[in-house]
Formats: structure tokens, sequence, C-alpha cells
């Protein structure tokens, strides 16, 4: 019997984050210093400006009062593109933390570094820790700068200051959209981890995103349809029946990252809404067009969108370590 | 005991079937350089990456420094400088800041860390291109700087795999040279290699592995006793008829061979020098060459394994 098999996984000695703050901070500086994030920010703020700076100039000529003027600049999309901030940011943020994370660990297999920093005292717990909270702070800073791009140039051109409460759904949305840009990273981090190719894993990854913003969509109407009896699909059920089939579809369409992303937005930057994911004519009656909620009851209808983006993120970042834990060292 | 810095007994390492190490026993003492010697595939690599905890270890037990890798690697580590082959560093930073990086995770304070960078790149010559860019840097450069590393971390043991492999000759000598440096601070020595003089010229001890088992283990002549039998070598060229008869009939002598045109390898008991030199001579000959040879490594490496492949 070989004796190696009975053996029991011993425990290992010493804190899993010694040498976390050294990675972090290399990581960050890496980013921050390098080519490929001139270029992401540049594609950041290309697409983020350019609804910002159209749909400013149409919110400029809005004479009515709107006391959520401000929010407006986010998510009102401007009629000569239809795609307001917000969307672009559901597509671009994806994008930002795949090119930040599609060869954090197997460039270091190919650069024959990882043998030599492993050497030193640290787990790799805190390796692939510190990569991925370095890509994040790299990530929350590009954000940071556009969102305050975006306020700088709401002030210039409106001419009025945001109201503070617009300023702490501004920033809910922020912390929303790192934690979005967190699941990308992850995911991202993840393939890194898988294959050794970098353009295999920035492959992968893309492939994840196109799945998620066109294929999965379209496939869910079809999945919803497939696993609700055929009467009910026809629209001949009772209404119990027929809820539980868009309630069956809303769920489906919230395991993409984007949806979850996005109905938190839309919750945090529209004060009016009061339901997320199927408008049921029923209850829709009177909540887009009812008085705004207050900032903490909307928190609350977006707590459930945002607990969902955190999770997926920590159950990536999970499957990414456990086989990072896995792999042999040498190249 | 304290005197041993890495012990390893009955190290095992499976891949899947396949006895990668196959239940190894070691000792590497403090102060010695020891060399581990063998085929591509024998298993070097991965019992070194065993010892610093990079690798499970199947079965079987390694202490390095008194710790435990498996347990206790963060210990192994902090005090074991290891220099991978095929080293790779930072290529968009410098020397330096390569350095810098790996000070901190060694969580050298900041303030010393500068300095004892400075020393460690001095001590290896790098000194005046600290401040250049990796990517530009040759492999014996790239190199040099491992060991650097390895000196600026204060290792009580370096471990090093295939340090010279790739290295023009004289590359090779300067890199032996510092591992010979290392050796007179203290640090015990653990190095594979293929290129078997170099090897012999440093090395203490050589441990000979096959198939992932030590095959041989002892000091170079020990090993030539072993596989090439107990005797004095010596290599003598001479003019004159029946030189060969006139060796033949010393007292001592085990084994005339030749050796191309008018020169033979003599295997003697004892030391034969003189007594050769005398009789050639007496019997009319001229001696134009009488060579005292040292056991090779690289005998005792192409004999073990031509009579391993005999017995297989
Ligand atoms: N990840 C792995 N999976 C399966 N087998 C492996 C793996 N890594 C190494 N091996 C096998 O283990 C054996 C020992 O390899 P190792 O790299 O230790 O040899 P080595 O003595 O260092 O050789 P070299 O001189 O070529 O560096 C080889 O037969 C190799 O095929
Ligand atoms: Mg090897």
């Amino acid at each position: 019997m070989p004796p190696s098999v009975a053996q029991r996984a011993p425990r290992r000695l010493g804190s899993p984050f010694t040498g976390l703050s050294a990675v972090f901070m290399k990581e960050f500086s890496d980013h921050l210093s390098s080519a490929r994030m001139m270029v992401l920010m540049l594609f950041v703020i290309v697409f983020g400006a350019l609804p910002v700076g159209l749909s400013l100039q149409e919110l400029r000529n809005i004479t009515e009062s709107d006391p959520f003027l401000f929010l407006r600049i986010f998510t009102s999309a401007p009629q000569r593109i239809p795609f307001s901030f917000t969307a672009s940011l559901t597509l671009v943020i994806p994008l930002l933390a795949i090119g930040l994370g599609f060869d954090s660990v197997n460039s270091e297999f190919n650069r024959r570094t990882l043998s030599r920093v492993l050497s030193q005292p640290i787990y790799r717990d805190a390796l692939l820790l510190g990569k991925f909270l370095g890509g994040l702070a790299t990530l929350a800073v590009a954000l940071i700068a556009l969102w305050l791009i975006v306020l700088g140039a709401g002030l210039l051109l409106l001419g009025l200051p945001p109201r503070s409460v617009e300023v702490a759904r501004g920033i809910g949305f922020l912390v929303v959209a790192i934690a979005y840009g967190g699941v990308w990273l992850a995911i991202a981090m993840l393939f890194s981890v898988i294959f050794r190719s970098t353009a295999t894993s920035a492959l992968c990854a893309l492939g994840v995103w196109l799945f998620f913003v066109i294929l999965w969509p379209l496939i869910v109407p079809v999945l919803t349809l497939a696993m609700t009896p055929t009467d009910v699909a026809m629209g001949l059920g009772r209404l119990d029946e027929t809820l539980a089939m868009i309630q069956l579809q809303s769920t489906l369409e919230r395991l993409s990252p984007n949806t979850l992303f996005g109905e938190a937005v839309i919750g945090l930057l529209n004060p009016e809404t009061r339901t997320l994911g199927p408008m049921i004519p029923s209850l829709m009656r009177g909540a887009i067009l009812g008085a705004p909620l207050p900032l903490d009851q909307s928190l609350l209808l977006i707590w459930p969108q945002v607990t969902g983006l955190i999770a997926a993120m920590i159950v990536v970042f999970a499957a990414a370590y456990v086989i990072f834990q896995r792999e042999e060292v040498r190249a | 005991m304290a005197d041993t810095v890495i012990s390893a007994r009955g190290l095992l390492k499976l891949y899947g079937q396949q006895r990668a190490v196959d239940a190894i026993d070691l000792d590497v003492e403090r102060g010695e350089i020891f060399g581990l010697l063998g085929p591509n595939g024998a298993g070097k690599t991965t019992t070194i990456l065993m010892m610093l905890g990079l690798t499970e270890v199947s079965g079987g037990t390694v202490e390095v420094l008194g710790f435990n890798p498996v347990r206790e690697p963060l210990e192994v580590k902090r005090r074991v400088g290891y220099l991978p082959d095929a080293v790779g560093f930072y290529d968009h930073l410098t020397a330096r800041e390569n350095l810098t990086y790996t000070a901190r995770l060694l969580g050298i304070p900041r303030g010393e860390s500068g300095r004892r960078i400075m020393e460690a790149l001095d001590s290896v010559k790098l000194a005046d291109v600290a401040d250049k860019r990796v990517a530009t840097f040759s492999r014996g450069m790239r190199q040099r700087l491992g060991i650097a590393e390895i000196v600026m971390k204060r290792a009580e043991v370096a471990i090093l795999d295939e340090p010279t492999s790739g290295l023009d000759p004289h590359a090779t000598f300067e890199l032996l040279e510092m591992i010979r440096g290392l050796k007179r601070n203290g640090v015990a020595v653990l190095l594979s290699s293929h290129l078997l003089d170099r090897v012999q010229s440093v090395c203490d001890r050589v441990a000979l592995f096959n198939n992932g088992r030590v095959a041989l283990l002892g000091t170079v002549v020990q090993l030539a006793n072993q596989v090439l039998g107990a005797g004095h070598p010596i290599l003598i060229e001479a003019k004159g008829s029946d030189i060969a008869g006139t060796l033949r009939g010393i007292d001592g002598v085990q084994s005339v061979t030749a050796e191309g045109e008018g020169a033979w390898r003599v295997v003697a008991a004892r030391d034969v020098r003189a007594e050769a030199a005398e009789r050639i001579v007496a019997a009319g000959g001229s001696l134009t060459r009488l060579a005292d040879l040292q056991p090779s490594l690289e005998e005792v490496y192409t004999r073990y394994f031509q009579e391993a492949r005999h017995a297989a």
C-alpha cells in the first residue's frame, strides 16, 4: 500500500496573509504604471464620456424641474445614440476587469517568476489574494476617476451642484460598479489560473463576457418556456402560474452578473423604482410614477443584487484559489 | 545533529504510478557544497521542490534547518534561498526593484533593505547595472541576480537548480566562484547540475540520482573507488619498445590499457610513478609525459550508467 494516500493533510503553520501587502502594493503600482492601464483608461473614458456628453447637452435644455437631474446624467439615454452611461459601463467594466486580470497568474508562470516568488516566505493564498486586491484597487481608481470626471462635467455644464442625496446615490453606484468589476476580475483570474497561455485565458474570459452579453438574454426566454407547461407558456394558465413563469425567467436572468448590476443601478439611480425585475402591470401601477423612495428604501431594494454580486465574486475567486493550490509551480 | 541542515528520510514523490522520487535518504551538512547529479528526469528538481514545500510530499519525511517544509513552509522559506532552473525576473523592473520586491516579501525593514540590496548586488558584480531593467540582462547576469537575491536574504541554505546551465565557460567560472563565496560565508549549498567537471571542482560531496533513487553518495574519490575500483590511475606517454610489457612488470600494477598512440593508462595499488619512469628509461625508452590522473566524475558517471544499462 502506498503510504502517501492514507496520509492526512497536515496543518500549515504561519499566517496565510504573510506578504499580502507586498504583493498588493506591487500589483497596484505595476497596473497603474503599465501601458495597458493607459489604454484601458482611454477606452473607459471614451465609452463613458460619449453618452455623458450627449445626454448633458439634452439635459441642459430640460426646463421642468427634476429633483434628480444630476442622476439623469448617468441613466438617461441620449437620443442620438440610444446608450446611457450606465449601459455603456455594463459593457466596459467587464472589459476593463478582464484586461487587468486575464494574465495575472499565468504570466508569472511564463516569465518563470512564480517559483522564485513562492520560494519567499509567502503562501499561495496571499499571492492570489494580493493580485486580486491589487487589480480591484486599480479598477476602483479607474472608476473613481471616471466618476469624478462625470461629476465635474455635470457641475460645469448644468451649472448646479448635486444635492447630497444624489451624491450618496452616486457613491452607492460607484461601490456597486466596483463589485461588478470584481466579479469579472475574479472570472479573468480564474482563467489565468487554469490556462498557461495568456491568449487562451483572455479568449475564454471574453467568451464568457460575450455569452452573458449576447447569448444569455436570448437563452433565458427559451429556457423559461421549456421549463413551464405548454398552456401556461401560451398564456392560458392561471395568474399564479403565469407569475411563477415570470419569476423563473427573472431568476434565470439574475444568474448573469450583468443583470444584477443593471438592476442594482436602476434601483440606485432611479429613486422612483419600487420593484426590480419583471414588471407586472398590476404591480407596476403607480410604481414608476410614484414618489421617489428614500435612500435607505432603495438600498434595501437592491441589497439582494449587491450581495449576489459579492457572492459571485467570492465563489469564482474561491474556485481560482482551489485550482491554484493544486497547480505545480514548475514551468 | 546541529550540523545537518537538510535531512530526508524515505522521501517519496508519486506522479500517478510513476515514482519520480523513490524513497531517498539524504543529508546535507552545514558549510558544505552538495551536488545532485543525474540524467534528465532523474528526480533532482522534484526533490528540491519537496525540500522547499513547493510540491506535495507523497511519503517519507524531510527536514530543513529543523523545520518540516510541509507544515512550516514559511519558516523554511525564510531561511533558504532558492535559485530555480531558468530563473525569471520581472523584465519591466530594474535589478534593484526586483530585489526590493523580494525584500518586501521577506519583511526586511525599508531602512535596511536598500543597503542589503546594494551589498548583494555588489557581491555578484551587478552594482553598476542596479538601475537597468532586467529585460536587458544576459542569461549570466540573471543567474547572478538570483544569487544576489540569496545573498540579500542572508539564507542559511542555498538551493540552486542547474545554476550553470546555458552559461558560457567564463560565466560558469564566475558563477562557481560566487557559489564558493556563499560557502565561505557559512552557507550550505545544494546544487544540481549536468556539468560534471564543474560540479567536481566545487562540490564536497555528490549524490548520483538515477530513476528517482540515490544510486551513489559520497565524495568524488569515494564514488570513484566504488565505481572504478580502488587504485591510482596514472597516464604515461613514452616512446620505445614494449612499454606496456615493462609497465606490467612493475609490482602492484593492476592494469595497463592503451589510450591511443604511445599512451597508456595504468592503474596500480600504490603510487608507481617514480618506478615506472625509472623502468622505462632503463629499458631504453624515452618518457614524454607522466601524469597522476584524478578520478574524474565524468568517468564515474559514464561507467556507472553503462553498468546500470547493462544490468537492466
Ligand atoms: N507535473 C508532473 N506530472 C507528472 N510527472 C512529472 C511532473 N513533473 C515531473 N514529472 C516527472 O518526474 C520525473 C522527475 O522529474 P524532475 O524534473 O525532478 O527531473 P530532473 O532530475 O530535475 O531532470 P532535469 O535534469 O531534466 O531537470 C520525470 O520523469 C518527470 O517526467
Ligand atoms: Mg530539473
